[in-house]
C-alpha cells in the first residue's frame, strides 16, 4: 500500500521537498546541540523544561484526540465519520512521532536513551508515559493500516482489530492522563499541583486535536476530491465547541481557587502569566490567548455561524493558537515561575530551539504527508 | 590466496569458542572483592545540621563552599545555566513559607546555607526513569552520571532547587592544573548535586563543608540516638525548609 505514496503530483513532490528543507535545517542545528549540549538553548538551572517538552505535551493532546472521532464511529455506529476515522488514526501516528521527536531532543544524553528499557522503573511516570506513547502509536499504525487494507480490497476487517480499536479508546485517555501525571504530581511546583489538571489536558486536548484535523480535513477538500461530509464537519464543530466550553471552565476553576482561597502558591503562577508580576513576553501571549479563547467560543457557539465554511476556519484557527498558547508555552513557563526560591527566572526558547522543534514538527507533517497521500488514494481507488 | 573452507572452519570454531567462555571470564572478573575501608564510617540515615548562628557573613560561607566545589570538580558559569552543590541565599527563598514583613532587622536578609536536603522520602527518585539517582541504604541521595539520560525530571521533581543540570561540558569551565583526580569530572547532559561525600565516608573522613565549617555545621547518624546531630537536635530549636510537602529533609537549620 506504501507504494502509492511513490506517485503525485508536482504539488505532492513539492511539499515533501520543503518539508525536508525544514527538517534539514533542524537537523543540522541538531548536531549543534548534540556537540555543545542544551546550552543552546534558553534553558536554565531553574526553567529546566521549556520549549521541547512543552511542544511533547501539546502534541499528545493531538495524538489523543483521535478518540473523539474513533469512539462515536465505533461505540455508535455513527456513520458520518466514515471518512474522517482514517484521518484521525494517522493524524495520531503523525503526532506521537513528533511527541517521541521531542523527548529525544530534549534528552541530554540521547544515547543512552535506552536505560529507560534497560532500567525500567515503575515508580516513575516518565517509564509509564513511553509504554503507553508506544502502546498508541503500535496500536494506531495496526487499526489504522489494517483497516485500509481491507478497504482496499474490499473485505471486512478482520475481527482481531475489533478488540484493538475498543482498547485504544480507552489508550487515548490513558496517554494524555499519564502525560498530565507528569506534571501534577511533583509536591514542589505550584501551577501542575492541581487534581484538576489531567481533566484540564483531556479537555484542551479533545477541543485542539479535532479542530486541527477538521482544519486539516479542510485544507485536504480545497486541495484534493477528498470529502469529508458535511455531517461530519458539523459534528466535528461540535464535539470541539463542547470540549472548548469545558477547557475554558476548566481553566477559570483554576482562577478562582488561586484568588478567592488567596494563597500565595496558588496565584503567584497566574499573576504572573497575565502579567501582573514580572510582565514579560508571556503575558502577552496569555492575554491574546485569553481573547482568542473568548472569540473562538463567540464564534462557534451560535450554530449559524459554526456551520458557516468561511467562519469556521477562522474559529478553529483561534482555538488552536488559544490552545496551543496556554499549553505550549503556559504550562511549562508557568510551571517553572515562581522557582523553588519563589523567585522568577525568564525564559524564551531560542532560535536553535525553535529550529530544531521546526525539524521535530516537520517529521511529523512529514509522516502525516505520506500516510494521508496512502489513505486518499485508496479511497479513491475504492470509491 | 592461502585461504581455504577448512581454514574458514577453524578460525571461525575457535571463534565460536572465545564467545562461549567470554561469560566465563565476565564471572570471574565480577567475582573481584569491593574492597571496603575499614576506615568507613557508617550510619543508617546520615543527615546534618547547619547551625546558621555562625554563618553570617560571606567570609563564613566561602571556605564551605570552596571545600565542596574544588574537591567535586564543580565549574563555576557565569550565567543562569550554572552548577551548584552548596551555596547560600537569603531567608525569604530559602524559607518562602515563611513569610513575615515585620520578622527581626537580624533575621530579615539573613544569609543560610543550601545544599540537597538527602529527603528521607526524596521526589527526584521517585520520577527517576532509570533509577540514575537513589537513596543508598544510609540515607545518602546519590546519583549515577554513568545511566543519567538528561531528562531533567529530577529537576522539575526537586521542592529545593538542590540539582544542576550540565546544559555544557563543564571542563570548559574548570581549570584542568587544580582539577581534583580523586573524583570525576562530568560530561555534559547530566543532573548533579551534593552527594554529602559518600567518597570521603567511604575513607572514613567527614564531609569536606562540615571539615572546613569550624563546628558551623554537625553531622551524624539521625538514627543513633547518642550521635552529636540528634544530641544538638534535643537541645535547640530547629527548622527544615518546606515541611508541608513531606519530603522530610535530613538537612536542619539552628536557629
Amino acid at each position: 500500500m506504501l507504494e502509492t505514496a511513490l506517485k503525485g503530483s508536482s504539488r505532492y513532490w513539492g511539499w515533501l521537498v520543503v518539508l525536508l528543507g525544514v527538517i534539514g535545517v533542524g537537523a543540522g542545528m541538531y548536531l549543534v546541540q548534540w556537540n555543545q549540549g542544551l546550552t543552546i538553548t534558553g534553558l536554565s538551572r531553574d526553567v529546566s523544561w521549556g520549549f521541547y517538552i512543552a511542544q511533547f505535551t501539546y502534541m499528545v493532546g493531538v495524538a489523543a484526540a483521535a478518540v473523539m472521532l474513533v469512539l462515536p464511529y465505533y461505540f455508535h455506529h455513527y456513520k458520518a465519520f466514515k471518512n474522517m476515522i482514517i484521518l484521525a488514526e494517522f493524524q495520531a501516528i503523525a503526532a506521537v512521532t513528533v511527541c517521541l521527536g521531542f523527548i529525544v531532543v530534549d534528552l541530554g544524553q540521547p544515547q543512552r536513551l535506552m536505560n529507560v528499557l534497560l532500567h525500567p522503573t515503575p515508580n516513575s511516570i516518565l517509564f509509564w508515559d513511553m509504554v503507553v506513547l508506544n502502546g498508541y502509536l503500535f496500536l494506531n499504525l495496526v487499526i489504522g493500516w489494517v483497516t485500509l487494507q481491507s478497504e482496499r480490497k474490499h473485505v471486512h476487517p478482520p475481527k482481531w482489530v475489533k478488540p484493538l480499536v475498543y482498547t485504544s479508546i480507552v489508550w487515548a485517555v490513558s496517554i494524555h492522563t499519564v502525560t498530565a501525571f507528569l506534571y501534577q504530581g511533583l509536591p514542589g511546583r505550584h501551577y501542575w499541583l492541581t487534581a484538576i489538571l489531567a481533566a484540564r489536558f483531556l479537555s484542551s486536548a479533545f477541543c485542539s486535536g479535532p479542530a486541527i484535523l477538521l482544519l486539516v480535513a479542510l485544507l485536504l477538500e480545497k486541495l484534493t476530491d477528498f470529502r469529508a461530509g458535511e455531517e461530519a464537519k458539523r459534528s466535528m464543530a461540535k464535539i470541539i465547541t463542547y470540549a472548548m466550553c469545558v477547557n475554558v471552565f476548566f481553566f477559570l476553576l483554576e482562577v478562582f481557587t488561586g484568588f478567592y482561597s488567596n494563597i500565595p502558591g496558588h496565584e503567584h503562577t497566574i499573576k504572573f502569566l497575565f502579567g501582573f508580576e514580572h510582565g514579560n513576553y508571556v503575558a502577552v501571549c496569555m492575554w491574546i490567548a485569553a481573547v482568542l479563547a473568548i472569540g473562538s467560543l463567540a464564534l462557534l457557539i451560535p450554530p449559524a455561524w459554526r456551520d458557516n465554511a468561511k467562519v469556521l476556519p477562522v474559529a478553529l484557527i483561534a482555538l488552536v493558537v488559544a490552545t496551543w498558547i496556554d499549553k505550549g508555552l503556559g504550562l511549562l513557563i508557568g510551571g517553572f515561575t515562581p522557582t523553588p526560591f519563589e523567585t522568577v527566572t525568564e525564559y524564551a526558547p531560542t532560535v536553535p530551539e525553535l529550529l530544531i522543534s521546526l525539524a521535530v514538527y516537520g517529521t511529523g507533517a512529514l509522516v502525516l504527508t505520506i500516510l494521508y497521500k496512502v489513505a486518499l488514494t485508496v479511497k479513491k481507488e475504492v470509491s | 590466496m592461502d585461504t581455504s573452507r577448512r581454514k574458514f572452519l577453524t578460525y571461525a570454531g575457535v571463534s565460536v569458542l572465545g564467545l562461549a567462555a567470554m561469560p566465563a571470564v565476565d564471572a570471574w572478573a565480577s567475582d573481584t572483592p569491593y574492597v571496603v575501608s575499614s576506615k568507613q564510617l557508617k550510619a543508617t540515615r546520615w543527615a546534618m545540621v547547619v547551625d546558621t548562628t555562625k554563618l553570617n557573613s560571606e567570609a563564613d560561607f566561602a571556605p564551605l563552599i570552596e571545600a565542596c566545589h574544588s574537591i567535586h570538580n564543580v565549574p563555576d558559569i557565569p550565567t543562569k545555566q550554572n552548577i551548584k552543590w552548596i551555596w547560600y541565599d537569603e531567608r525569604e527563598r530559602v524559607f518562602p513559607d515563611d513569610e513575615n514583613p515585620y520578622m527581626a532587622e537580624a533575621f530579615e536578609h539573613k544569609n543560610y546555607l543550601l545544599l540537597c536536603n538527602h529527603c528521607f522520602e526524596p521526589p527526584c527518585v521517585r520520577v527517576c526513569p532509570t533509577k540514575a539517582t537513589f537513596k543508598r541504604e544510609d540515607g545518602i541521595v546519590m546519583m549515577d552520571f554513568h545511566r543519567c539520560i538528561g531528562c531533567r525530571y529530577c529537576m522539575a521533581g526537586c521542592p529545593y532547587g538542590a540539582r544542576s543540570f550540565n546544559f555544557m561540558d563543564p571542563r570548559l569551565h574548570l581549570d584542568a592544573a587544580k582539577e581534583n583526580k580523586e573524583f570525576p569530572t562530568r560530561t555534559k547532559g547530566v543532573v548533579e548535586k551534593c552527594n554529602f561525600c559518600y567518597e570521603r565516608l567511604a575513607d572514613g573522613k567527614l564531609p569536606a563543608c562540615v571539615e572546613a565549617s569550624k563546628g558551623a555545621l554537625i553531622f551524624g547518624d539521625l538514627d543513633d540516638p547518642k550521635s552529636e546531630v540528634r544530641k544538638v537536635l534535643k537541645e535547640r530549636y530547629s527548622i527544615r525548609r518546606k515541611p508541608s510537602i513531606g519530603t522530610q529533609p535530613n538537612v536542619y537549620y539552628l536557629i
